[in-house]
């Protein structure tokens, strides 16, 4: 600050209000505020074109994309915003997309009518095992969880659920073709998640920058001082572990979808890990971050395969070194860029902008 | 009757290999508040030490030996080099490197002897001097390994100068330093021991889980429901928690199927934690406004 900004001591315009200085900052001519909102609207524009103008695969990994983000998002409005912590979300996943995939395969119900049962059934789920969690606080709930996702697998694959759940063959599902003439199935299905991801994040958005978010904020700064304050900590912690579940279930649903299969090794503890890992590289507390982060976990894995591949010729246990170097990326993310990618981005944009 | 006393005596033996990583994780519990989420996946990576070793050609005594003083040493550079610049990290950053480190072994180890399930030996006869159809040669020898070995642990706490430093550094470390204990390496030799202790158990136990990566999942899971059902803040707890999970663990497959073993070890875990936070013999904890 020079001295020719610095408010005059002893005057009236002391105490006048002043805007926040963030207001004023400025990049690329714009303020920060527009330069958000143009990026959101680029982001939006990109997203509903791109389908035109890559191959069908892309097409299927960018929807994966969607529902992975979705997934990272939910686990993000639970730690990020809430503070607890979950190890265990690769479970919630699964139980949407078995009710998803049981829903479809067991009663013929049509594809767009299982999203919300299966959202609605892991809020109920979410909700049921986050009021114990008020007991469990911060580690003792990692631990919870992380009992939940190794314990998950075994219990899709319980032989007197194997009616439903098919078992260890787990599920085929088909998918219809694109109900549109001018759209190929696969980019109908982009579409079809992409309506979900954008209705799920004005949702989170909404969600956590409105009074529910600032006590969600308050009980994870000083859940003593939010209960003083007046906030109902356990209805809010419960409601946020039952909203986070039922992100998680969306996505799951949207990948028992879109993937047309769904087996108890497709959510493994592994998985749970993956979405752990998406969240801190992304960054916490963070909506943008869910998409880096989900793009993390989808897309660097079989890029860093191909490069493991091109040095140790496809030798299938060398593929495990590229699961090394995640683990040591983590800590390195934690040491170095404790905000993931999305704060780094933030950061910088702080320093371009005067 | 005689399969209840066979199945009791085997649970004792696994109970045995529980109680080994539930004492790692109180132990490391005790000295930083945290979970070892890695503790597991260290033992099976000290469990793969031991079987190159044996490879190479070494007896299995000496690799047992030369294992504990690598996993010993192992557990002091993590705890220096990883755990001690978090010092004042909060929770969700000892969580993410925990699961780092688990990552990292597990892969690790995948990388290193690839992902095949091994036989591993068993250091003790194939026949027992008696006759009794109740317990395995191996199942015995790795429950007297054990009890020995928690025997020799309880003897250094009680009555070793150096155990006596850790456990002043554990229960009040602003009061040792003062009284002039190094708690930053105390808290490492803590870390050292309970990775010495968790390898002991994964060398144990890979004769009959079989050798490979994920060997330590399970059993994981049920030190850690070992350590809460014996109380967190209790090493001797866990220790009886330990053995009292795996009498369940074969109890409680005899009455609903051995297929949701790990489901009983999340429904003991989370019963424990909602009714009975401290366990059996783990004291309250009062937290201060």
């Amino acid at each position: 600050m020079t001295a020719s900004t610095m408010p005059k001591t002893g005057t009236k315009t002391d105490w006048a209000p002043r805007p926040n200085p963030e207001f004023s900052l400025r990049i690329f001519g714009v303020t920060l505020a527009q330069f958000r909102r143009a990026s959101i609207i680029v982001a939006v524009v990109v997203a509903l074109l791109v389908p035109f103008a890559v191959e069908d695969f892309a097409v299927f990994q960018m929807t994966q994309l969607i529902y992975l983000s979705i997934a990272v998002l939910g686990l993000n409005l639970l730690t990020g915003f809430n503070g607890q912590f979950s190890l265990g979300h690769s479970a919630f996943m699964a139980l949407g997309a078995y009710t998803a995939g049981i829903m479809m395969a067991q009663w013929e119900v049509a594809y767009y009518w299982t999203i919300v049962p299966a959202g609605l059934i892991c809020f109920v789920a979410g909700f049921l095992f986050g009021l114990p969690a008020l007991r469990l606080e911060g580690l003792y709930l990692a631990l919870a969880t992380f009992a939940l996702a190794i314990a998950a697998p075994q219990l899709l694959k319980y032989k007197h659920f194997e009616h439903y759940t098919g078992g260890v063959q787990g599920l085929d599902l088909f998918k219809e073709d694109s109900p549109i003439a001018f759209l190929s199935t696969d980019q109908w299905w982009y579409y079809f998640c992409l309506f979900f991801g954008v209705l799920l994040i004005v949702a989170a958005w909404n969600l956590v920058r409105g009074r529910t978010g600032r006590a969600m904020i308050a009980i994870r700064d000083n859940p003593i001082a939010a209960s003083t304050m007046g906030i109902n900590t356990s209805v809010y912690k419960a409601t946020t572990f039952g909203v986070s579940g039922l992100y998680c279930g969306v996505a799951g649903a949207l990948s028992a979808i879109v993937v047309e299969f769904i087996a108890p090794e497709s959510f493994t503890f592994i998985h749970a890990i993956l979405l752990l890992i998406a969240m801190v590289i992304g960054g916490l507390a963070s909506i943008p971050a869910a998409i880096i982060g989900g793009a993390f976990i989808l897309y660097v894995p079989t890029f860093s395969e191909a490069v493991v591949d091109a040095f140790f010729g496809g030798d299938p246990s060398s593929k495990a070194l590229v699961w090394v170097s995640f683990g040591v990326v983590m800590v390195v993310v934690v040491y170095l860029m404790p905000m993931g990618f999305a704060g780094f981005i933030r950061w910088n944009l702080r320093k371009l902008a005067r | 009757m005689e399969e209840l006393i066979q199945q009791t005596l085997g649970g004792i033996a696994t109970g045995a290999i529980y109680a080994c990583i539930a004492l790692a994780v109180v132990m490391i519990y005790q000295a930083i508040d945290h979970f070892n989420f890695a503790q597991g996946e260290m033992a099976m990576f000290s469990a793969f030490i031991t079987w190159q070793l044996i490879d190479w050609g070494a007896n299995y005594w000496v690799a047992f030996f030369v294992c504990i003083v690598i996993s010993f040493i192992g557990g002091i550079a993590i705890e220096r080099i990883v755990f001690a610049p978090l010092h004042n990290a909060p929770i969700f950053t000892h969580i993410v490197v925990f699961i780092a480190l688990f990552q990292i072994f597990n892969a690790g180890a995948g990388f290193i002897w690839e992902f095949t399930i091994k036989e591993f030996p068993s250091p003790f006869p194939e026949k027992l001097p008696f006759d009794t159809v109740l317990i395995g040669p191996h199942e015995l020898g790795m429950t007297l390994v054990t009890l020995i070995m928690l025997g020799l642990i309880f003897l250094f706490f009680r009555f070793t100068p150096i155990g006596l430093a850790m456990r002043a550094a554990a229960a009040a470390p602003e009061s040792a330093r003062l009284v002039g204990i190094s708690v930053g390496w105390m808290l490492a030799l803590g870390w050292g021991l309970a990775a010495a202790i968790g390898a002991v158990g994964g060398m144990m136990i890979a004769p009959v889980v079989y050798l490979e990566p994920n060997m330590m999942l399970g059993i994981l899971l049920y030190g850690f429901a070992g350590a809460v059902v014996g109380g967190l803040t209790s090493p001797g707890g866990a220790v009886i928690g330990g053995f009292l999970m795996g009498v369940i663990e074969p109890l409680a497959g005899m009455v609903i199927g051995s297929e949701l073993k790990l489901t009983v070890a999340l429904v003991v875990i989370v019963t424990i934690l909602i009714f009975k936070p401290s366990g059996l013999l783990g004291r309250v904890v009062v937290q201060r406004v």
